[in-house]
């Protein structure tokens, strides 16, 4: 499919989610206000829980759904921004803040020097490398102690101070959902302009976008440095939400699952990224809380997924919907 | 010396079980363009596997054989009713690959417990024999047999039969092939249980050595992936090649750099792709 073809393709889908942005904050509006004033603790740090994983799984979705660039080590840039926040705020002893905002940029930083290396290769091999090069942070991670703290990882960052003090799990949550929105209008507002239909350009026929003049190149690396710098305000508020960071957060696990979390969803989408996330974290400790076996309830709905929506949860909804308004007609 | 000589042959070792292993993911991927993050789930069943049959029949023949056959079974199963009908298609093919990580790890979990088990090494290989003046375990050298017999069989099966030619004209063009009124889909599924099967049968071999647990399986799958990136997707000469710096680096990276061994295996993989991103023997 050629860029121009293509981009009507999109222009209609999303005239269909025309007024999801609306509805969707007005939501997120209500429940997250309703969450934070009514359920206890535990309950509103899942539904904050989501939200981090949303922005991370949005992040992914620059990368594997608008480029077709498949990473597997996308929590490189989780992990890398949260070790960077918490080893600045407990060695330095410098403000949270100050701490956060080099924190991004060495995720950041570390998106570039990666992908000189990574966006050598494509498909399959971007894949297989950015698996590796997330190894070689999580390795360094899990072996090097004495400043890491190796498995035990980093504990004791206390949540950062923002007029009054962001301690209580409510108070924490309306802040995450701030970040969160923000986060997603910069992103949908990026997807939409020229530079995001670039991106789909280049992701069904890289030759072609050549050809028109783009930097395909350029574009790669920036939209890789874009999705890191909100891989890491995941990882920075993770390791807020926790008060900790392990090797957990730069592990290939959870590579996998933010992977899944966006396949689940809707590669390419960005909202569908949000239902990933949502659906993930339900998954997870709603099914664990009533079978031992939740690990084999997972993996059953991801191949479940595969077999019958292989595009994701939201094409699939908006297939059926296309075709019952076809009937009707 | 015998520094020298066991962390060679303990490195070389290691490198044959994960050429059997990585031999057929590079295979399937090769083939289908399929990167089955499964693979280690085979290893881990056919280890498993073996296990319990040795157990009950004494017999470690008997045990390599049922395991390498039933997971082929379930190789064929798992490609003819799912991933056939996402040919192509990477991204479903991952997440249905990583569905089926979960499921055989917790089936793996459920039926074999949590704690690491060594698959019990065939009577007439236990014991030790002398290597240049050093003491050295039989069953490791003939580890290292088994892996250039592999080596070599796949090597005569690729360049010499009717079956490998298929093979080889498949991942060059698989059109051209199917147009030419081949059973194309019949080859893949014959691919893909053939490389659950290389999978198992790492995981038999190596079983003794490794043992089995839960998390072999990512770990092991983790091992593969470095192997063939090094080597190259899709070739065979590749992930031997890549199986011996690997295994050889592992060991010897183990020995000097004890706190830092994870790290000593993927940094010789980060500069190799520096250099050649397609890996040492692939094909752009």
């Amino acid at each position: 499919m050629g860029p121009i073809r293509m981009a009507r393709a999109s222009g209609w889908g999303e005239g269909l989610l025309r007024p999801m942005p609306v509805a969707g904050g007005a939501i997120l509006v209500v429940v997250v206000l309703a969450v934070a004033a009514f359920l206890p603790a535990y309950q509103t740090e899942l539904v904050t829980q989501m939200l981090i994983y949303a922005i991370f799984a949005m992040s992914l979705d620059l990368l594997v759904g608008y480029t077709g660039l498949p990473s597997l080590g996308h929590s490189a840039y989780f992990g890398l921004a949260a070790y960077a926040t918490a080893l600045l705020a407990l060695k330095l002893a410098l403000p949270f803040w100050l701490a956060a905002a080099l924190g991004l940029a060495c995720a950041v930083i570390g998106a570039f020097l990666f992908n000189l290396l990574a966006l050598r290769t494509a498909r399959a091999y971007y894949l297989m490398i950015t698996l590796a090069l997330s190894q070689v942070l999580w390795s360094l991670a899990v072996s090097w102690t004495d400043v890491t703290g190796g498995d035990n990882g980093l504990p004791g960052i206390a949540r950062p101070v923002l007029g009054i003090r962001l301690d209580g799990a409510g108070v924490w949550l309306v802040f995450v959902a701030l970040v969160f929105a923000v986060s997603t209008l910069v992103m949908w507002t990026l997807v939409r302009s020229p530079f995001g239909y670039a991106l789909r350009g280049i992701r069904e026929n890289e030759e072609r976008m050549k050809a028109l003049g783009y930097d395909v190149w350029r574009y790669k690396l920036l939209v890789s440095m874009v999705a890191a710098f909100f891989a890491g305000v995941a990882g920075i508020l993770f390791l807020s939400l926790n008060s900790f960071v392990g090797p957990q957060a730069l592990s290939i696990a959870l590579s996998a699952q933010v992977l899944l979390m966006v396949l689940v969803g809707a590669a390419g989408t960005l909202f569908g990224s949000i239902f990933g996330a949502v659906a993930f974290v339900l998954l997870q400790n709603v099914v664990s809380s009533w079978t031992e076996r939740w690990l084999f309830v997972v993996g059953a709905v991801y191949v479940l997924f595969a077999l019958f929506a292989p595009a994701g949860a939201l094409v699939w909804v908006r297939e059926r919907l296309r075709s019952s308004r076809g009937r009707s007609r | 010396m015998s520094f020298w000589i066991v962390n060679t042959l303990n490195g070389l070792s290691l490198a044959m079980v994960l050429f059997v292993l990585s031999a057929g993911l590079t295979l399937v991927f090769g083939l289908m363009q399929i990167i089955n993050m499964a693979h280690g789930s085979f290893y881990l069943l056919g280890g498993y596997i073996a296990l319990s049959v040795i157990q009950a029949s004494g017999s470690f023949i008997a045990g390599l054989v049922t395991a390498c056959v039933a997971v082929m079974l379930l190789g064929a199963g798992i490609q003819r009713l799912m991933l056939q009908r996402l040919h192509k298609q990477e991204l479903p093919q991952s997440l249905l690959t990583l569905g089926l990580l979960f499921i055989i790890a917790d089936v793996a979990f459920w039926l074999w417990g949590g704690n690491a088990q060594l698959v019990p090494k065939p009577a007439m290989l236990e014991g030790a024999m002398t290597i240049l003046g050093v003491g050295y375990p039989v069953y490791r050298v003939a580890i290292i047999g088994m892996g250039l017999f592999v080596a070599v069989l796949l090597w005569l099966l690729l360049e010499r039969t009717r079956v490998g030619a298929l093979v080889r004209a498949g991942m060059d063009d698989e059109e051209m092939v199917r147009a030419m009124g081949i059973n194309i889909p019949l080859i893949f599924t014959g691919m893909f249980a053939f490389g659950a099967g290389l999978a198992a049968l790492g995981g038999v071999l190596g079983g003794p050595l490794l043992g089995m647990f839960p998390g072999a399986d990512f770990e092991v799958a983790l091992l593969a992936f470095v192997v063939v990136t090094v080597g190259g997707l899709g070739s065979v000469r590749g992930a031997f090649l890549g199986s011996l710096l690997v295994g050889l680096v592992d060991n010897f990276g183990a020995a000097w750099f004890p706190q830092f061994s994870l790290f000593t295996v993927i940094v010789p993989m980060v500069i190799v792709l520096a250099i050649r991103p397609t890996g040492l023997a692939g094909r752009a």
